[in-house]
């Protein structure tokens, strides 16, 4: 039934494009001269079909849900919802949807039978509709293609018009994604700002997410101080960094300079490997090998290893970030001018000199924008630290204790609870907000000392 | 340089010459350090791909065979009556058949017929009913089964059980592995290849829990991914690296485009949860879904290829054809795009490879739930490939832990296929001018 629609307009578009070509053939068959080929006439007609009618089908679909939600609630008989919240109101509605689905639990009340009727009548009625609108449009279009046909008609310049306006439309999406981050990630952060205030958010020092159940429940206020669950994620990106910078700033160096042809056509594409491998695979590992073994040499020296400690988890990130840091360290020492290489060697250096005295200082403002784009991604890495770090905020900064990070909480916060109206859950788009803060300043940062200093060599 | 300066109060007598040749094993010492430092820090990188490669493997290879038993059994017309189907004591059938291969058990004692029942997964039951259901004719008969046994057993039958540690200790009793050695006396175990994992959906059960839904949401999920983000990321890569006046809103695009790139994937997944299912209502766990906050995420990496692919197209080309008579957009569409065509695919693959090994979006839009059949349509519920690794990490039982290794091994399959695909694209078709 979904499908009819839109296999309507692939029907229509077809049509439209045989439809003009014969039509600008049989044009030229007469001997007159086209001011466009046959196929821009039916390109024209297919696309002038194409664009508006999907638009339209799009948008239909998107509003016939909440267009009739509201349609059957606004038909329930009075009083039957009474004195309920929004909550409530918002189950009545589901109920009414799974008995239209034909899911009867137990015996409903009459009116939520006939509101489920009502709900599944109204659904036809709108599929009909749609395939009818579909239809009549399609028609419309084309007929308004075919009068354009004509020897003189411009049917090239009305496609390519057509195809850009779609071509700065794809650009733009990125734009709207932008957009659509920073306007959902604000208006619920606002809502969550309504339950606590602001100070309290950056400025406190605990971090308990819960809110009480019932009214008069005890001892669960709960507290919203984003501080500990952000030096966890300091914590642990400062392990990460302690791990990958020196070990891939180091091969970087060597590839650059020292590695033979040969094993350097073997070390990277199995750095690439180990930087495609899914953070999920990191983060089993974590728990599988790493966990365990920290946990075991700890207690060899004696020492109290939490089972999720933050070592390992860090330790793991650091391991995916060793490519992305050799990479870029690579790049950025690749692309110091052959020049000061030569010029260095020609003064008598060695070649390690060369590189520890005049290619490393002239390719560090590089490396440091690479250093800074694998702490963005440390902070917003996700699934190593969901599975291998804790859940619990503590405000240490010690690597073998267990700590929380921002994604964890965002993750924990949100999975299998569903309502938007309690603190809880829009907790987790604040922290979201902040996350992307965070990361769109280092980024920016990064990308600027990056790009400012490949100006300064070009 | 500090190395080859030269002290001054050196005595005068020794020449410069000489000075560094007496420098010279010490500064070659110091590069001979620098480099072995670089080949350790490569080693520990290798070291590490290793050492997970192998755990991966070693864990995983195990959920590749399943242990079957095979029994004949005596469909009892007392306990599977023909006017009560598709109900019946099927379990107690099968329990009974399984007793009747070890000798010198009682089954009217109570704890023995349950350890005894304990020895078939929970599935079998389903299976001999499934089979009776379909031929009612089978009542009254002896059938022979070939079923899974549960998950202590496999584990037993694949040495992961330590028969030394102490009883009580172990989650198969003396008088359990007494009986499943007489059982393999009997030849009546058999370990061949788990095809459930791949035909069977998830399950509370490790031995019947198979890959089957995850593969079909995951496959779901690349289908809308890919048909979103190609035809928007070669759109918006062909305006902007050909089309596009080079003005303040084309750097904003630009600027835009790259940002995106870097933003952690979890903050899409709120957009995602947000946008597309707070305020669009589109329903929660569906491919759809994830396949559309994927594409959102894909498609900078397709713009960046994509423009890579077209910048290296030489300039003589698109002039050729403009000297021709084509229009820009016919030397676009009709000249440049099909000879970037190879550097574009090659992107979008991995661009894809990518989205597949996505696990954070898909957990906040719901794709981790417990569902029991694979998807029919991309807006049914589903899991994903690495959701259900997380699943199955997350999960207790001692099976799942190879089964998620086997999972990840599924899953770095499907990737290296991918990539390896690409490659051979990149190698095939792509021309240097």
């Amino acid at each position: 039934m979904s499908a009819l629609p839109f296999l309507l307009l692939i029907g229509a578009v077809c049509a439209g494009y045989i439809l003009n070509r014969v039509a600008a053939k049989s044009i030229r068959d007469r001997g007159d001269r086209l001011h466009s080929m046959t196929s821009y006439h039916g390109l024209f007609s297919a696309l002038l079909i194409l664009v508006p009618v999907l638009t339209f089908i799009l948008f239909w679909l998107m509003l016939q849900g909440p267009v009739i939600d509201r349609l059957v609630m606004a038909g329930l008989p009075d009083g039957a919802l009474g004195e309920r919240g929004a909550g409530a109101t918002q189950l009545v509605l589901a109920e009414i949807k799974s008995l239209s689905r034909g899911q009867v639990f137990g015996s409903p009340e009459e009116w939520k039978v006939a509101a489920a009727s009502h709900l599944s009548q109204l659904h036809q009625r709108a599929d009909w509709l749609l395939i009818v609108a579909v239809a009549a449009l399609s028609l419309l279009l084309m007929g308004l293609a075919r009068a354009r046909v004509s020897a003189d008609f411009r049917a090239r310049q009305g496609v390519e018009g057509i195809v850009s306006g779609l071509m700065v439309f794809c650009s733009v999406v990125a734009i709207f994604t932008t957009i659509g981050i920073i306007v959902s990630l604000s208006y619920e952060t606002l809502r969550f700002l309504k339950h606590v205030p602001l100070s309290e958010f950056l400025f406190g020092m605990n971090w308990e997410p819960q809110i009480p159940l019932r009214e008069d429940q005890i001892a669960a206020a709960g507290a919203f101080g984003w501080l500990p669950v952000f030096l966890g994620t300091m914590v642990i990106t400062v392990v990460a960094l302690v791990v990958a910078v020196p070990v891939g700033l180091f091969s970087a160096i060597y590839l650059n300079e020292f590695a033979p042809r040969r094993l350097r056509a073997v070390v990277k594409p199995v750095l690439e490997i180990l930087a495609g491998v899914p953070t999920v695979v990191y983060g089993f590992f974590a728990i599988l090998v790493v966990a365990p073994a920290i946990r075991s040499l700890g207690q060899s020296f004696g020492l109290d290893v939490a089972p999720n400690t933050a070592l390992a988890a860090g330790g793991v990130m650091g391991i995916m970030l060793i490519p992305f840091i050799s990479s870029f360290a690579d790049d950025a020492l690749s692309a110091v001018p052959r020049t000061l290489r030569d010029g260095a060697l020609g003064l008598g250096a060695t070649r390690g000199e060369m590189m520890t005295t005049v290619l490393f200082p002239a390719a560090l403002p590089g490396i440091v924008g690479g250093v800074l784009l694998a702490v963005s991604r440390a902070i917003g890495e996700t699934m190593i630290v969901v599975m291998a770090a804790g859940l619990i905020a503590k405000l240490t900064i010690n690597p073998l204790d267990s700590v929380t990070t921002v994604t964890v909480q965002i993750v924990t916060l949100l999975i299998g609870d569903t309502s938007f109206d309690n603190p809880k859950t829009l907790a987790a788009f604040a922290l979201g907000m902040m996350l992307f803060l965070v990361t769109l300043m280092i980024n920016i940062i990064a990308l600027r000392i990056v790009r400012k200093y490949r100006e300064a060599y070009d | 340089m500090t190395d080859a300066t030269m002290p001054t109060g050196t005595p005068r007598k020794a020449s410069s010459s000489e000075l560094v040749a007496a420098s010279l094993k010490r500064r070659r010492r110091k590069q001979t350090r620098l480099q072995w430092i670089g080949l350790g820090a490569i080693s520990i990188a290798f070291g590490m791909l290793f050492i997970l490669v192998a755990s991966l493997v070693s864990s995983g290879w195990t959920a590749f065979t399943q242990t079957h038993i095979t029994l004949s059994v005596y469909v009892d017309p007392e306990e599977v009556p023909l006017k009560r189907l598709p109900r019946g004591g099927f379990d107690d059938v099968l329990a009974v058949s399984v007793a009747k291969m070890l000798p010198g058990t009682d089954m009217s004692v109570r704890a023995t017929a349950k350890s005894v029942e304990g020895i078939l997964s929970k599935g079998a039951q389903f299976k001999l009913r499934d089979m009776v259901v379909a031929d009612p004719g089978l009542i009254g008969q002896s059938v022979t089964l070939k079923v899974p046994v549960s998950d202590p057993f496999d584990q037993l039958n694949k040495g992961l059980i330590d028969r030394d540690t102490p009883d009580e200790f172990r989650r198969v009793k003396n008088t359990e592995i007494a009986w499943f050695d007489t059982l393999k006396d009997q030849g009546a175990i058999s370990k061949p290849f788990n095809w459930a994992l791949f035909t069977n959906a998830d399950s509370r059960f490790p031995e019947l829990a198979g890959l089957k839904g995850a593969l079909v949401g995951s496959f779901w999920a690349l289908l809308t991914c890919f048909l979103i983000a190609f035809p928007l990321g070669i759109g918006a890569a062909i305006y902007l690296e050909e089309f596009a006046p080079r003005n303040r809103f084309s750097d904003l695009i630009e600027v835009n485009i790259n940002n995106l790139a870097a933003v952690p994937s979890v903050v899409f997944g709120l957009l995602a949860l947000a946008v597309f299912i707070g305020w669009f209502g589109l329903p929660r766990s569906a491919p759809f879904v994830g396949g559309l906050t994927l594409a959102l995420m894909t498609m900078p990496t397709i713009i960046i290829a994509t423009r890579a692919a077209l910048k290296a197209v030489p300039p003589s080309i698109r002039e050729a054809a403009l000297g021709l008579g084509a229009s820009k957009q016919q030397v676009v569409f009709q000249h440049v795009l099909p000879l970037a065509m190879p550097g574009v695919l090659t992107g979008t693959i991995i661009g894809l490879a990518q989205a597949l090994g996505e696990t954070a979006p898909l957990l906040l839009i719901g794709m981790n739930a417990f569902i029991t059949s694979a998807a029919n349509s991309p807006f049914d519920s589903a899991t994903a490939l690495p959701t259900q690794i997380f699943i199955w990490a997350d999960s207790p039982e001692r099976g799942f832990v190879s089964r998620t290794s086997a999972a990840i091994l599924v899953l770095l399959g499907f990737l290296v296929m991918m990539n390896a695909v690409a490659i051979y694209l990149r190698q095939k078709f792509e021309r240097k001018w």
